[in-house]
C-alpha cells in the first residue's frame, strides 16, 4: 500500500473476532466510525492488549473477522491475514518501543524509509510531524535523552508519520508520572480529534477512559461486560468492576413490587422513587447507589422522609482528596462519602454501629444484563 | 513493624556494639584468604604469567626493529592479518544468518544443528585440518570436483588458510551473535512491522543495530582466533613462505632456527591479545550505559 492510498478514504473499523490463548478466550465485537475513539476499558489480563495485537496484525483471530473499510484484513474462514507490515494500522505501544539506536526525528521517518522513500525525504516527511507534535527542538536527541511525556509524543509522532487509517494505543499515559499525566492526557485528546480514522484506546483508567473517549468498551476475564457512553457507563455500571472504577455502590437484585423495592441478592431491599419506569416484578436488576449519595446516622433517624433507612457497622475509614470514604458493613454494605467534619461530628470509628439512610431518587435501578461471569457468545447492545 | 525499637541505636554508648549478623556470616567481607586457597591461587598466577614475564625479559629488544622488519616477518604479518580479516567477513556474511537461523526459526533438529555447528569450538583444530583436507582436498568430497570441473585447488594456498581459519574462529561469532538474537527485544521488532518494515528491513534496520555490540565482540573474538590458529592452518594449507605461513607458523619454525626472531614474532602477537582485550572491555562496558 503507498502512503497517499491509505488514510486518505476515512474508514470505520468492524470487528467480530474470538482469539484463544491456551485457556484463555478473548470474544469481542464493535465497530468504530471514522473519527470516533473507542476506549477498551478493563483489568490487567482482560485481553485488551491481545485485541490490539490482533489489530495490529501481530497475532491472527482464531475467529471472526477484522474490517477496516472495505478492506478485509483478518478472516479467520477463508484464512485471509493482512501481515502487520501491509496493515494501514498504527500503533502505539505502552512502553513508546522508540527505537533506542536512531534518534527522534529518524524513529518519526521509519515508516516512510521502510516503504522506500529516501533518507532525506523521508525525514523531511518526518518534520511535519515533528512540528505539528512540538518536538522540532528534540530531532537530534536519542530516546534515552527524553522525558516520559516527550517519549509518549514521539511514539505517536512516529505511529502518526506511518499514515494509518486507523490508531491503537495501549495504555498510552500509564507509564507517566501523575503530574505528566495531567498535561499530555490534554494534549493527546486533541490529536485524537484531530486523527480522521477510528481510533482504540485501551487502558485500566476509569478518568482516561471518561474524558478521552466518545464510546466506552468495557472487557473483562475475555468477554465484553458492557458497551455505552463514558456517561452511560459510569452512570449504570454492569459488573462490580466498573461500579469500583467509577466509585458507585452496585448491588444485584430482584424486583419484589411495584413500589420500586428492590429485594438485593446480598440480603436487605432498596427502594427507589416509583416515578421511574420500574421492571416488572420478579425481573433481575442492579441497583446504583452513589456514595456522596447515602448519609451516616449514629442514631436512628426520626424523620421518616428517607425511603432507605439501614443499621450496618463501620469496617473503615480512608481519606480520599477532600472527602473520607467510610466502608459500612450491613445489608447491603455501602461505600459512603463525607467531609472529614461530618466524619469528627459523628466521631466515626471502626466498630461503631450507625444508620445509613438514601433517598428514593438517588437509588438507580435498571435491568441487569447479566454478563458475568459466565461465556458470552453475543455483544452487549448499546443500552 | 514499626513499633520495633531500634536496637543498634536503642544500645548505651558504654555497651559493646551489638555484632552486625550479616558481617559475622559472611567471611568475604572481612578480606582474609584461607592459605589452603591463597597459595594455588598464588602458584596459579604465577604459573600463568611468569611465560608472559620470560618472553619480555628474553626479548632482544635492541635487535628488535631490525628482526621486525625482515622481510619474512612482515610477510608472515601481512599474511596472518589479511587472511584473520578474510575469515571475520566471511564469518559475518555466512555466520550472521545461521545465528539468526539458529535464535529464531523452529524446526525440528534445532538442538542438534547448533551443538553441530558449535563442534569446531571443542574439534582440536588438528582434527578440523585432516577434515578439511577431507572435505576439500584433491580427493575429497567436494575438493576432487572443485579440482576436476573448475580447476579450483583449495589446500595449500592462501585460499586454504582462510577457509582454515574461518572453520575454526567462525563458531565463536555465531555463539555471540546467537545469544544476542535469542535475548533481543523483540518489541522493537514488532514496532516495526507495525510501521510497514518488511522482515528483511526489520532486520537491517533494527535487529542488526540493536545487536551491534554484540556483533562487534563476536567479531573480535573470532577475528583473534583466527590470527593465533595454527593446527588446522598448517594442516589444510601448509607452511609456504609469503603464501600459507602466518604468524603462528612462522613463530613456531623460527624457534629452531632463529629463537631471537621467534621472541619478537611472539612479543607482535601477545600485543595484538592484550588490544583485543582492552578493546573488548572497553565495548563491553559501554554497551552498559549505551542500551
Amino acid at each position: 500500500m503507498s502512503l497517499t492510498d491509505v488514510g486518505v478514504a476515512a474508514a470505520g473499523l468492524d470487528v467480530a473476532v474470538a482469539v484463544q490463548r491456551g485457556a484463555f478466550r478473548l470474544q469481542v465485537a464493535a465497530t468504530v466510525a471514522p473519527g470516533e475513539v473507542l476506549g477498551v476499558l478493563g483489568p490487567n489480563g482482560a485481553g485488551k492488549t491481545t485485541l490490539l495485537r490482533v489489530l495490529a496484525g501481530l497475532a491472527a483471530v482464531t475467529e471472526g473477522s477484522i474490517r477496516l473499510g472495505g478492506t478485509v484484513l483478518d478472516d479467520a474462514a477463508n484464512g485471509t491475514f493482512v501481515p502487520a507490515e501491509q496493515r494501514p494500522v498504527g500503533l502505539v505501544f505502552q512502553n513508546y518501543r522508540l527505537f533506542p539506536h536512531l534518534s527522534v526525528r529518524d524513529n518519526v521517518a521509519f515508516a516512510a524509509r521502510s516503504r522506500g522513500a529516501r533518507r532525506g525525504d523521508a525525514r523531511r516527511h518526518a518534520d511535519r510531524f515533528l512540528q505539528q507534535l512540538d518536538l522540532t527542538g528534540l530531532a537530534t536527541r536519542k530516546p534515552a535523552q527524553l522525558s516520559g511525556g516527550q517519549a509518549q509524543r514521539v511514539a505517536l509522532a512516529r505511529a502518526l508519520a506511518a499514515d494509518p487509517a486507523m490508531l491503537l494505543l495501549d495504555e498510552p499515559l500509564a507509564a507517566l508520572d501523575a503530574r505528566t499525566r495531567l498535561e499530555v492526557r490534554t494534549e493527546l485528546r486533541r490529536h485524537l480529534a484531530d486523527f480522521p480514522g477510528p481510533v482504540l484506546l485501551v487502558t485500566h483508567d476509569p478518568l482516561e477512559a471518561m474524558v478521552m473517549t466518545d464510546r466506552l468498551l468495557v472487557i473483562e476475564d475475555g468477554h465484553v461486560v458492557q458497551h455505552g457512553t463514558p456517561a452511560q457507563v459510569a452512570r449504570r455500571p454492569a459488573t462490580q468492576y466498573v461500579a469500583r472504577l467509577v466509585g458507585l455502590n452496585l448491588y444485584p437484585g430482584t424486583v419484589a413490587s411495584t413500589d420500586g423495592t428492590v429485594r438485593l441478592a446480598a440480603g436487605g431491599t432498596l427502594t427507589a422513587a416509583s416515578s421511574d419506569p420500574l421492571p416488572h416484578t420478579g425481573t433481575d436488576v442492579l441497583v446504583a447507589v452513589r456514595p456522596s449519595a447515602i448519609a451516616v446516622h449514629t442514631d436512628r433517624p426520626a424523620s421518616a422522609s428517607p425511603r432507605n433507612v439501614w443499621p450496618g457497622a463501620v469496617a473503615g475509614l480512608e481519606l480520599l482528596g477532600d472527602r473520607v470514604r467510610v466502608q459500612v458493613e450491613g445489608h447491603p454494605g455501602a461505600l459512603v462519602d463525607l467531609t472529614a467534619a461530618s466524619v469528627a461530628d459523628l466521631d466515626l470509628r471502626p466498630g461503631l454501629s450507625v444508620w445509613l439512610s438514601a433517598k428514593a431518587t438517588e437509588v438507580d435501578v435498571y435491568p441487569d444484563p447479566h454478563v458475568r461471569p459466565g461465556p458470552v457468545g453475543e455483544p452487549v447492545p448499546a443500552p | 513493624m514499626s513499633a520495633r525499637p531500634d536496637r543498634t541505636r536503642a544500645t548505651p554508648s558504654g555497651a559493646p556494639r551489638p555484632r552486625d549478623p550479616r558481617r559475622v556470616a559472611d567471611p568475604s567481607q572481612r578480606g582474609g584468604v584461607p592459605w589452603p586457597l591463597g597459595l594455588p591461587a598464588l602458584v596459579t598466577v604465577a604459573f600463568l604469567l611468569l611465560p608472559l614475564a620470560g618472553l619480555l625479559v628474553r626479548a632482544p629488544w635492541r635487535s628488535l626493529g631490525r628482526l621486525l622488519v625482515e622481510s619474512q616477518v612482515v610477510d608472515a604479518l601481512r599474511l596472518s592479518l589479511i587472511c584473520a580479516s578474510a575469515a571475520t567477513v566471511l564469518s559475518l556474511l555466512f555466520g550472521v544468518p545461521l545465528a539468526w537461523v539458529l535464535a529464531r526459526a523452529t524446526f525440528r533438529g534445532r538442538g542438534l544443528l547448533r551443538a553441530a555447528v558449535t563442534l569446531p569450538l571443542v574439534l582440536p583444530p588438528v582434527v578440523g585440518g585432516v577434515a578439511l583436507l577431507l572435505a576439500f582436498g584433491r580427493r575429497g568430497i567436494v575438493g576432487q570436483y572443485l579440482d576436476s570441473w573448475f580447476g579450483i585447488t583449495l589446500p595449500f594456498s592462501t585460499v586454504g588458510v582462510v577457509i582454515a581459519e574461518t572453520f575454526v574462529a567462525m563458531p565463536f561469532l555465531i555463539v555471540t551473535v546467537e545469544g544476542a538474537f535469542r535475548t533481543a527485544d523483540r518489541g522493537y521488532e514488532e514496532a516495526a512491522a507495525t510501521l510497514g518494515a518488511s522482515r528483511l528491513t526489520v532486520f537491517r534496520r533494527v535487529t542488526l543495530p540493536l545487536i551491534g555490540p554484540s556483533l562487534v565482540a563476536g567479531s573480535v573474538l573470532c577475528w583473534a582466533r583466527a590470527l593465533g590458529e595454527f593446527g588446522a592452518t598448517i594442516t589444510f594449507a601448509g607452511n609456504f613462505p609469503g603464501r600459507t605461513q602466518t604468524m603462528p607458523i612462522a613463530v613456531y619454525l623460527a624457534l629452531e632456527s632463529d629463537p631471537e626472531a621467534a621472541i619478537a614474532l611472539s612479543l607482535v602477537l601477545l600485543a595484538v591479545s592484550i588490544a583485543v582485550l582492552v578493546g573488548l572491555r572497553d565495548r563491553w562496558l559501554n554497551t552498559g550505559t549505551a542500551a
